[in-house]
């Protein structure tokens, strides 16, 4: 092609009336600090996405987990709380009970919300508290460098499992959210991805689902995402697409479990 | 209109919760306090001022629940017993970092582990020094009535609001159990969400598009930056202490002997310098109402003039190190208690102050 008819396509496709995608006024100008390939990103971007186009930016409180997600909040514009590890269901649970107009998010990983805040995961569920859980179960510890998770697979390695993990040494990895459906305070109990196009729009479909929940004052509405850490599985990210829908998705089957 | 009631210290809290327009009460059932969720829960508040009350699943879930609750700019308070206490540590100490208000009424008994149900003092360096990780204060109120029990719950919550601190009612088994007669205010009226928006801009109400995102956190990773927030911090309790020492004086115009205590033993104390008056043992006594701030200044300018002085506690002495501190050297400071869930009587406290200052006549 030549030089000028390139510089005529590249004006056109600026023209506003040939816009197709831009990102969500909801999400941050800032620069993520996630590692290339990692999954929070596309999984903040449909939360802003659901935020703006329901247009709840001025009613929705986020609380973030400890873990990658910890700096979330410079992210996606809405109003924030950064709670201490695993508690983040005990902070939602008060903001939804004292300002019960507003939709509460959690957004936690798996070590926050299965393994040091499993009290409160489970007892915010079965109270039913009218917010909204998103999981986001990579498998392992990616901001303290790749230790076992409590959803590390059976013979998956990491720092605190360097062989493997072995059930007699380690113990089992956690289904969590197949629990979590058992408790009649939750409403919807899903678990997602985002490894394709077509499983991102799936996850965006639950999360607007999700918001919905609420609105209807409906309970505990949980979003397994199960996620890639491509730092922490040693991979490149093409690879860690591969390893997880061979590896995490027999044992961590995507799907709804509960809908009603 | 106020009332007049006879009730446990513990049910004076919660009436007074209730009363100064609290928001929101999370706890976790444990003696020698589990009559303030009780009340509460008898009471049903949510029917008439809207105040949320809710059974936790856990100490660090009411304190986190706390978080959450403060964060959004409610009034928000749980209250325990030592061992609970030390669970929500770690919640302290984030909301201290994130500059959350809240109040947390300890009815202390005796440690240390699960140890007695039975009313002690030892609780005091967890509460004065800190407590959790990290350079913080809590500002601690030390009621000697259940009228204080009552008293302090307002005027926790507002020097919490005041400085965006956590702020501590340190009582013990004894004033959370006994039962004396009580002047409860008239009922106020919570703050309305508008009203919170405009007092809290800080808070988490929701981001309005004339507004900047609200973000409660402790976490700050550039180490200047953190330790200029840390300075922030420091410079806050500067001014707590600066303006937020109370306490009361008792008989010390002509002592040549200063008690120094608080709560129960206040009351016990008093009673002690009675006898040692009666004796020609000149005596008074020092009651801190805030053990933090301490009224070090205090303690310090009437030392000049004394022959000793004695820290009474129910603890095998903790606040006698911030006497000693106070006087710097000046004069001989001793420490008396019973512990472990004894209580001393006043006879024991007026023969300690004669065996260990007065030379054992």
């Amino acid at each position: 092609m030549e030089e000028n008819s390139m510089a005529e396509v590249f004006n056109d496709i600026k023209k506003p009336e040939n816009l197709v995608y831009s990102k969500s006024k909801v999400l941050t100008d800032n620069v993520m600090h996630y590692c290339p390939g990692c999954s929070h990103g596309v999984v903040h971007r449909i939360l802003a996405e659901v935020i703006e186009e329901l247009g709840v930016q001025d009613k929705t409180i986020g609380v973030a987990p400890v873990g990658c997600s910890v700096l979330m909040y410079n992210y996606i514009d809405i109003d924030w709380q950064e709670a201490a590890h695993g508690r983040a269901p005990a902070v939602g649970t008060a903001i939804n009970r004292l300002w019960p107009e507003k939709i509460v998010f959690t957004y936690q990983g798996d070590g926050d919300l299965a393994a040091i805040g499993t009290a409160e995961t489970i007892h915010a569920c079965n109270r039913g508290e009218n917010m909204i859980m998103l999981f986001i179960n990579n498998g392992i510890y990616g901001m303290t460098g790749g230790q076992m998770a409590p959803t590390t697979l059976k013979g998956m390695k990491s720092s605190t499992c360097p062989f493997g993990r072995e059930p007699a040494q380690d113990g089992n990895p956690l289904k969590i959210t197949e629990l979590l459906a058992q408790l009649p305070g939750t409403s919807l109990v899903t678990r997602q991805a985002v490894h394709t196009p077509a499983a991102v729009r799936k996850t965006k479909k639950a999360l607007l689902k999700a918001f919905e929940n609420q609105k209807q004052k409906k309970g505990t509405s949980v979003i397994e995402v199960v996620s890639t850490c491509n730092s922490g599985w040693k991979m490149t990210p093409v690879e860690s697409n591969k390893w997880m829908a061979e590896n995490m998705f027999p044992f961590y089957p995507l799907g709804d479990f509960k809908d009603e | 209109m106020s009332e007049l009631r006879l009730m446990k210290g513990n049910e004076a809290i919660a009436e007074a919760a209730i009363r100064c327009g609290a928001d929101g009460y999370f706890g976790y059932p444990i003696t020698p306090q589990s009559e303030v969720m009780e009340t509460l829960m008898t009471l049903r508040p949510w029917e008439t001022t809207g105040m949320v009350v809710l059974q936790a699943e856990s100490e660090v879930a009411s304190i986190n629940m706390l978080y959450g609750g403060a964060g959004s700019g409610k009034r928000v308070m749980t209250s325990s017993s030592s061992p609970g206490i030390s669970l929500m540590q770690e919640g302290l100490s984030y909301m201290a970092g994130a500059e959350l208000p809240c109040l947390v009424a300890n009815v202390v008994r005796g440690g240390p582990g699960l140890g007695t149900i039975q009313p002690s003092q030892s609780d005091y360096f967890q509460s004065v020094k800190g407590g959790g990780h990290g350079d913080y204060k809590l500002i601690v109120l030390a009621p000697a009535s259940v009228q204080e029990m009552a008293d302090f719950v307002e005027l926790g919550f507002d020097l919490a609001f005041k400085y965006r601190n956590p702020a501590m009612i340190l009582s013990d088994g004894m004033i959370g159990q006994m039962m004396e007669k009580v002047e409860l205010s008239p009922q106020k009226e919570r703050w309305t969400n508008e009203e919170i928006e405009k007092m809290h801009p800080w808070a988490t109400t929701g981001k309005r598009p004339d507004r900047e995102r609200n973000i409660i956190t402790s976490v700050e990773l550039d180490s200047e930056a953190h330790e200029t927030f840390n300075n922030k911090l420091q410079a806050k309790y500067r001014e707590i202490e600066e303006n937020e020492v109370r306490y009361e004086l008792t008989d010390v115009e002509d002592a040549d002997y200063l008690i120094v205590a608080y709560g129960s033993s206040a009351r016990i104390s008093a009673a002690a310098i009675e006898i040692l008056r009666e004796k020609g043992i000149k005596a008074g006594l020092l009651r801190p109402i805030t053990l933090y701030p301490f009224p070090s200044k205090k303690i310090k300018e009437l030392s000049g003039g004394l022959k000793g002085v004695l820290s009474v506690e129910m603890s095998s002495g903790q606040m006698v190190e911030d006497v000693r501190l106070a006087v710097e050297g000046k004069v001989k400071v001793e420490h008396f208690g019973r512990y472990g869930g004894v209580v001393h009587s006043p006879e024991e406290v007026a023969n300690a102050l004669e065996q260990k200052l007065n030379g054992g006549k």
